[in-house]
């Protein structure tokens, strides 16, 4: 390992110490790359990484261990498997790792050479043992850009970033460009925001820099609010320096010495990493004053987020940064002229900072060769859900929404039937299976009555009830509205309220249309754009599904089966197997038969609670 | 108080005493006290000279803070979409009627403080309850409850949590 000098006085230092980075020999080093992420983290990937560590020392001890090293990584991606292991040189991919198997790969595959094919991943279709991550279809697709370091470099070692190229992006803006050229680069490359809005980031960063006064900011929006969504999580936790980079430069660009980074406070990996990053930045002058003995300073500091979905809209955000409630104002002067502090503020989401040191290394005109004609580049999605691999993915703009779901996510679960696919957040909507060749783009997305949003993409399967989740959109955004402007506070507590009772079985005819009246006149006259888009759930359902709406409000009937209350328990004579566990069960003795004989629900007595349902181990009480 | 008058003078001198970090200096008031206690909050409010209303309007704006104590142990369950999709609300119904606790609120015997979130952001986990920290994966109405009644009073653990959080 080499040590990073104190502080580095020139680039000309730096680009030395980066080059012996870069070309140390690393033949005959075996690595063992271990995802250390929160998904894998939950499933013990903590205790492996010690196991790992022991083998390693222990081997060493009989003097077998050579250059072998274990290396804490973020996020994979096949979140579904994890814990994820990979042993390099081959790299040979284990998935569903336990502690029991470490000894194994260690003696096989690290030691040895050897597959251990058990903990390989098994292509559902062939049947076959795949042995690479390239090779299954999951990663197959995907074209990983901004993830394309995330699982190969330890997140908390600014010399793996170093070595794996990072940083040369900045020395190349400081040294061949002006701030004029950045911003060229950036909008021939086409790069659009990837927090929802798809405001083009080029023009977004030229207004802030033309802004008169100063100082000037720039933020990384890391506060992702939305349910279902992880990307920016595992960004921040897998490749903290990807976003310190693109802030640096665009830094440079805007003409900013003061940065932000602004956190969930529900992630504190992601904060504990970005911290250590920006500290380490900070050590060796990439960060600070002068930085790498330049004219140009610029400095990052992290802000915890206090819980609050609407702090991710961009007013609301920097309201929280000067320590006030997160409420949004109206946008009639832009945020790039009169932002945080009143001063010019630039404000881009996380994901589209790491996008930035990837143009200009390999020039606009790559980039905007990747994807649509107003879509560039790649989006990061948590695809989750009713679907076979959970995960995050990258995939080029455009790709369609049938390939990310069937093709990368492998399906739905359990053999169901896909439904719909949600995008966009609680702002999104939901896509149902008529537009699964839907290409996913800002504008496609925004015609099918969705959005691009962050890029959750939850897909929901035929147990799923299309109304139940417009409640539980309108809910979520209730209790998260701030409350400034009526519209929002107000129209969808009675937005809430028409669908509770639909959901409940006391539908009135007459309330899909009443839904549509106050989501017309909420996304009409919100302050913000989370209140203006806060009625697509409601409206891409009764746009969709509204045979589903007609069902639970004319005929007492809830098609998915889930609302309570809207369908009967019955018990399939032939399944049943007469064991008497409903029996046992049921709180109001609703359920008679003799031992070994098919069992019988009272419907007159029976109260939906579904306990029968749960605990019928033989799947014979039925929904109908 | 003298000892509380020293720790607020801490928490403001690291902000240099800039009042826009006071969401910042609340939060590190949370991780030692383990919720935001009144007289605390008035001693803040003096030091950096702002209204008393304008703490509590952050406090109460923010789901994080609390203003008042929690339990031994913290217990998080995810309501994100893809948890819900898989049951979360149900779950939540049976811990608060098993340990009669109100979403956010604290068993009577102060053993865990329970918090129905709005998404963890470990979706493939899902449904996802993080008791101290710990996440714990696929979750049911069965599984949660065992794990709540495993939990013992553990003075330990709390205090353990209280220094975690400091750091």
């Amino acid at each position: 390992m080499i040590d990073a000098p104190a502080r580095f006085a020139s680039i000309a230092d730096f680009e030395g110490f980066a080059r012996s980075l870069r070309s140390q020999d690393r033949t005959g080093t075996r690595s063992v790359r271990l995802c250390m992420g929160t998904g894998c983290q939950a499933k013990g990937a903590a205790r492996l990484y010690e196991l790992f560590e022991e083998a390693i020392e222990s081997a060493s001890g009989r003097g077998r261990a050579g250059n072998i090293e274990v290396k804490p990584t973020g996020c994979h991606g096949l979140c579904q498997r994890s814990p994820i292991v990979v042993v390099e040189p081959a790299g040979i991919f284990y998935q569903q790792v336990e502690e029991p198997d470490v000894a194994e790969i260690f003696r096989e595959t690290v030691l040895g050479g050897r597959a251990v094919p058990r903990l390989l991943y098994q292509d559902p279709e062939s049947g076959r043992k795949l042995e690479a991550a390239e090779e299954i279809p999951f990663y197959k697709v995907q074209q990983r850009i901004v993830l394309s370091q995330n699982g190969r470099i330890d997140p908390t070692k600014i010399t793996d970033y170093i070595a794996a190229g990072g940083y040369s992006a900045l020395v190349k803006a400081l040294t061949s460009m002006t701030p004029e050229e950045v911003i060229a680069e950036v909008e021939v490359a086409g790069l659009r925001g990837r927090g929802g809005g798809g405001f083009p980031t080029a023009r977004k960063w030229r207004s802030c820099r033309s802004a008169a006064g100063g100082p000037k900011y720039v933020i990384g929006n890391g506060d992702e609010g939305d349910p279902g969504a992880y990307m920016d999580r595992s960004l921040m936790e897998g490749n903290p320096h990807s976003v310190i980079e693109g802030m640096l430069i665009g830094a440079y660009a805007i003409g900013s010495e003061k940065g932000y980074i602004y956190v969930r406070n529900e992630y504190p990996l992601a904060v504990k990493y970005l911290r250590t990053a920006i500290s380490q930045a900070q050590e060796i002058g990439l960060l600070g004053e002068n930085i790498l003995g330049t004219s140009f300073s610029f400095d990052i500091q992290i802000n915890r987020g206090g819980g609050a979905f609407v702090c991710g809209e961009s007013t609301a955000l920097m309201a929280s940064l000067e320590g006030r409630p997160g409420e949004p104002r109206a946008k009639y002067v832009h945020t790039v002229e009169s932002g945080l502090w009143g001063k010019p503020t630039n404000l881009n989401n996380v994901e589209t900072w790491a996008n930035i040191p990837h143009i200009i290394n390999r020039g606009g005109k790559w980039f905007a060769g990747i994807g649509t004609e107003k879509s560039k580049g790649t989006k990061v999605f948590s695809l989750v859900g009713k679907i076979a691999n959970s995960g995050l993915v990258e995939v080029p703009m455009g790709i369609t929404l049938r390939r990310i779901i069937y093709e990368i996510g492998g399906g739905i679960r359990d053999g169901k039937k896909f439904k719909a696919v949600q995008t966009g957040g609680p702002s999104g909507g939901c896509i149902p299976a008529e537009h699964l060749d839907a290409r996913v783009d800002y504008e496609e997305l925004t015609n099918l009555g969705s959005m691009m949003g962050s890029g959750g993409l939850i897909v929901m399967d035929e147990d799923t009830c299309m109304v139940n989740i417009a409640r539980y959109f309108t809910d979520f955004l209730l209790n998260e509205s701030c409350g400034k402007c009526t519209p929002c506070r107000e129209g969808l507590a009675q937005m809430r309220h028409i669908l509770q009772g639909i959901t409940k079985g006391d539908g009135q005819a007459g309330d899909v249309e009443k839904l549509q009246a106050l989501a017309e006149i909420l996304s009409g006259t919100a302050l913000c754009a989370l209140g203006a888009t806060a009625a697509n759930p409601v409206l891409s359902t009764i746009r969709y599904f509204r045979d589903e709406y007609d069902a639970h409000i004319l005929d007492r009937r809830c098609p998915a089966k889930e609302c309570r209350g809207l369908f009967i328990y019955q018990i399939d004579a032939e399944a049943c197997k007469g064991c008497g566990i409903c029996l046992k069960n049921c709180p109001v003795d609703a359920i008679t038969g003799e031992r070994k004989a098919p069992h019988v629900i009272d419907e007159q007595k029976c109260t939906r609670c579904g306990t029968c349902w749960e605990k019928c181990p033989f799947t014979a009480v039925l929904k109908v | 108080m003298n000892q509380d008058s020293s720790l607020i003078e801490q928490i403001v001198e690291r902000y240099d005493r800039d009042v826009g970090m006071l969401i910042p200096m609340m939060q590190d008031l949370q991780a030692e006290c383990g919720y935001l206690p009144t007289d605390s909050l008035r001693a803040l409010a003096k030091r950096l000279n702002v209204p008393l209303m304008r703490l509590y309007a952050v406090a109460t704006f923010y789901a994080s803070f609390r203003l008042a104590p929690k339990g031994a142990h913290e217990v998080s369950l995810c309501m994100g979409t893809v948890c819900y999709l898989k049951g979360s609300a149900g779950i939540s119904q049976a811990i608060c009627k098993e340990f009669k606790v109100a979403p956010s609120g604290t068993t009577a015997d102060r053993l865990f403080t329970f918090t129905a979130v709005n998404c963890v952001g470990a979706c493939a986990l899902a449904p996802v309850m993080v008791v101290d920290g710990k996440y714990y994966d696929g979750v049911t109405s069965e599984s949660a409850l065992e794990i709540l009644q495993g939990l013992g009073p553990a003075e330990q653990a709390a205090q353990a949590d209280a220094k975690e959080a400091a750091e």
